[in-house]
């Protein structure tokens, strides 16, 4: 029997290509804006993340209430020691050192005198030793456009957006202005080894990236670090296991009245990244909803329109002594194909285009200006093995539903009357 | 009627008072030139730590002050000359004007702001001064004085002193934002005699904006009216 329904789609294309390309099209869109949520979403926290929040950080306390304001006259001493606890109590997290700063760039002429100064956001990373994953972290390599990473003591990144308004290049001198960890103002030359672009409105505007070493010696931090961040072994965040390890970490230390005891925050409880986190899992759902919803609508009238054009066909067949029940399972086996058609269709368009823009992105820069979130200003689809399926959610199951919810009149024609109707 | 004008009187009277108080408390605190090593103890939320200096003043115009210890402040040296301000940073080997905003930042970690630095010493230029009470403090009879700016564009729009009534010189000051807020308070202790003047020789300052235990400015010795050559206000004397 399928084998003749399936020929009779093929031989009756009125049956087949219009809601073959009605489902197509919502399967493909679906798929789309699933890559594209999971994409431009997941980048954010994932940028931020590896910027900024970590997947989880460890401060101090009194450093966590105003972590937004970077003060770093509270960050961790004895920082080497607590980096060493937590290597020993969560080996399979990636744990790094940083220290954030703010200040001023001055930049000299020829006779020491300013020249330009701008304000500064920066970075300590460990960027000097052998193997430094926080240069692979932050893609610095991928993100130089000129020079070269730093490679001695005393060298720093900057952007190059920034390194233009200032006029400085790699090879040039500028002093960088700022507070020590005691409040004291500080001064502390460094050597432009290259230049970033970063992609983030927010951090082009002025960021200096430099070995945390150097920058302990700028602001008198003697193994201190403002933070500790932890990073996943798979490479994403992952809300759960954050606050797990977060709450049994602040467990151990509960006790402690020290304003100055360490603490872990999950990127979650970091910052605005709480209600982002919630929005991404939230949206990602809603979207996939919605458009369950929408194809339902979509296809259960197609269903009924396509009913309402058999109306004939189907009289005759119910006419002809073809059971009801029969013909109410044919149609439905009908859309089952018809679903899996267009579903596997639809897929197939969907992550291709998905493909194309993960690949090449979208330019949004245009739009970012003056943005304080760090987003990126290239917009890129991700897709996930939940895109290889979800489309079949409502390209097969809202097909069927429709086709059920139409072939119910079936039932309703009265056989002893369908003479009289087909006769009209 | 004889009352509204015995109320008048005394009201003039008592506003001649206050512009009198202030200027004997300048008399004693003001000087054409000086000559101060001071230390400055940071007390801060984990720890202290103490800063010597000495520095060279003109008048409320010029002033050099260079950082003596501990080892990472040594050698550093700041000239204001009038309204402008630079600092020499011998690890850097660079001079930098403070201005705008960089001039509210904290000096060397203290209580005390850059701007504080830029402050005038004679209350009487700057200020309409109001007797508003007396008071004992630290068993010593004072004034209360209420200061308030002539001028906009002041770092501190209102003050309140408390004036030693005996030897005219400041006991107490909190400063108040144009708001009304308070920024910051000063009590100042061991009030010494040095020639024909009383001075306070040593001042806790505390910026009530940020925590810590305040800042305490001690004079290890002080001399007025010294000569002092005038290179020492040049910039050419922040690299030497």
């Amino acid at each position: 029997m399928i084998r003749f329904l399936v020929k009779g789609l093929v031989r009756d294309r009125s049956r087949s290509v219009l809601p073959v390309i009605v489902v197509s099209l919502g399967v493909m869109l679906t798929i789309f804006l699933h890559a594209y949520i999971t994409g431009f979403m997941g980048d954010t926290i994932e940028i931020n993340a590896r910027f900024s929040y970590g997947h989880v950080k460890v401060m101090t306390r009194a450093y966590a209430l105003e972590m937004d304001q970077v003060p770093n006259d509270l960050a961790m001493t004895e920082a080497g020691e607590m980096l060493a606890t937590l290597r020993d109590m969560y080996p399979e997290v990636e744990w790094s050192e940083r220290i954030r700063f703010g200040g001023l760039i001055d930049v000299p002429d020829e006779h020491g005198e300013t020249r330009a100064q701008g304000p500064a956001m920066g970075l300590g990373l460990d960027l000097l030793s052998p193997a430094p994953v926080e240069a692979e972290r932050l893609n610095l390599a991928g993100s130089l456009v000129r020079g070269s990473l730093p490679g001695k003591p005393g060298e720093a990144l900057i952007s190059e957006s920034f390194s233009q308004r200032l006029g400085v290049g790699p090879g040039d001198s500028f002093t960088f202005i700022g507070s020590s960890m005691f409040g004291g103002m500080v001064m502390h030359n460094f050597t432009v080894a290259g230049t970033l672009a970063f992609g983030v409105e927010a951090m082009d505007r002025g960021m200096v990236i430099a070995g945390i070493e150097d920058v302990r010696i700028a602001l008198d931090m003697d193994d201190a670090a403002g933070e500790i961040v932890g990073f996943f072994p798979e490479g994403f965040y992952n809300e759960r296991n954050a606050v797990r390890m977060s709450d049994s970490f602040n467990a151990v230390y509960k006790d402690d009245p020290d304003e100055f005891a360490p603490v872990m925050k999950s990127l979650s409880r970091q910052g605005t990244m709480g209600p982002y986190v919630e929005l991404t899992r939230v949206w990602s759902w809603y979207i996939t909803l919605v458009f369950i919803i929408a194809m339902s609508l979509v296809l259960w009238n197609a269903g009924l329109l396509g009913g309402l054009r058999r109306y004939g066909e189907i009289g005759i067949r119910l006419a002809m002594g073809e059971e009801k029940g029969h013909v109410y399972r044919t149609m439905i086996w009908e859309s089952v194909f018809i679903g899996i058609v267009g579903s596997v269709i639809g897929t197939a368009f969907g992550l291709v285009i998905a493909y194309i823009i993960q690949v090449h992105g979208i330019d949004i820069s245009g739009m970012m200006e003056g943005a304080t979130l760090m987003m990126p200003d290239t917009i890129r689809t991700r897709i996930t093995p939940m895109d290889y399926w979800i489309g079949f959610i409502p390209g097969l199951f809202s097909t069927v539903a429709g086709t059920m919810l139409a072939g119910i009149g079936i039932f309703k024609r009265d056989t002893a009357r369908l003479f009289k109707e087909l006769e009209t | 009627m004889a009352i509204l004008k015995c109320l008048l009187v005394v009201s003039a009277s008592i506003a001649q008072d206050a512009g009198e108080i202030l200027d004997r408390v300048d008399r004693n605190m003001y000087s054409d030139t000086k000559i101060v090593e001071s230390s400055m103890t940071i007390h801060g939320r984990r720890s202290s730590r103490t800063l010597v200096s000495v520095t060279y003043s003109a008048g409320d115009e010029k002033a050099f002050t260079e950082y003596l210890s501990p080892p990472r402040e040594a050698g550093t040296k700041m000239l204001k000359l009038e309204n402008q301000l630079w600092i020499y940073s011998p690890s850097t080997d660079r001079v930098i004007q403070i201005s705008g905003h960089m001039l509210r930042q904290s000096l060397m970690g203290s209580d005390l702001s850059y701007e504080d630095m830029m402050e005038t010493s004679r209350l009487t230029g700057v200020y309409d001064a109001e007797v508003t009470g007396e008071e004992i403090v630290d068993g010593r009879q004072a004034w209360m004085l209420e200061l308030t700016a002539r001028e906009e564009g002041v770092t501190y729009q209102s003050r309140k002193v408390w004036i030693d009534k005996e030897r005219f010189v400041p006991l107490r000051e909190e400063l108040f934002a144009r708001g009304g807020q308070l920024l910051k308070r000063t009590e100042l202790y061991d009030v010494k005699q040095i020639g024909d003047r009383w001075f306070p020789t040593r001042v806790i300052y505390r910026d009530m904006l940020r925590q810590g235990e305040g800042t305490e400015f001690k004079i290890e010795s002080i001399e007025f009216d010294a000569g002092i050559p005038e290179h020492y206000f040049t910039r050419a004397a922040l690299r030497q």
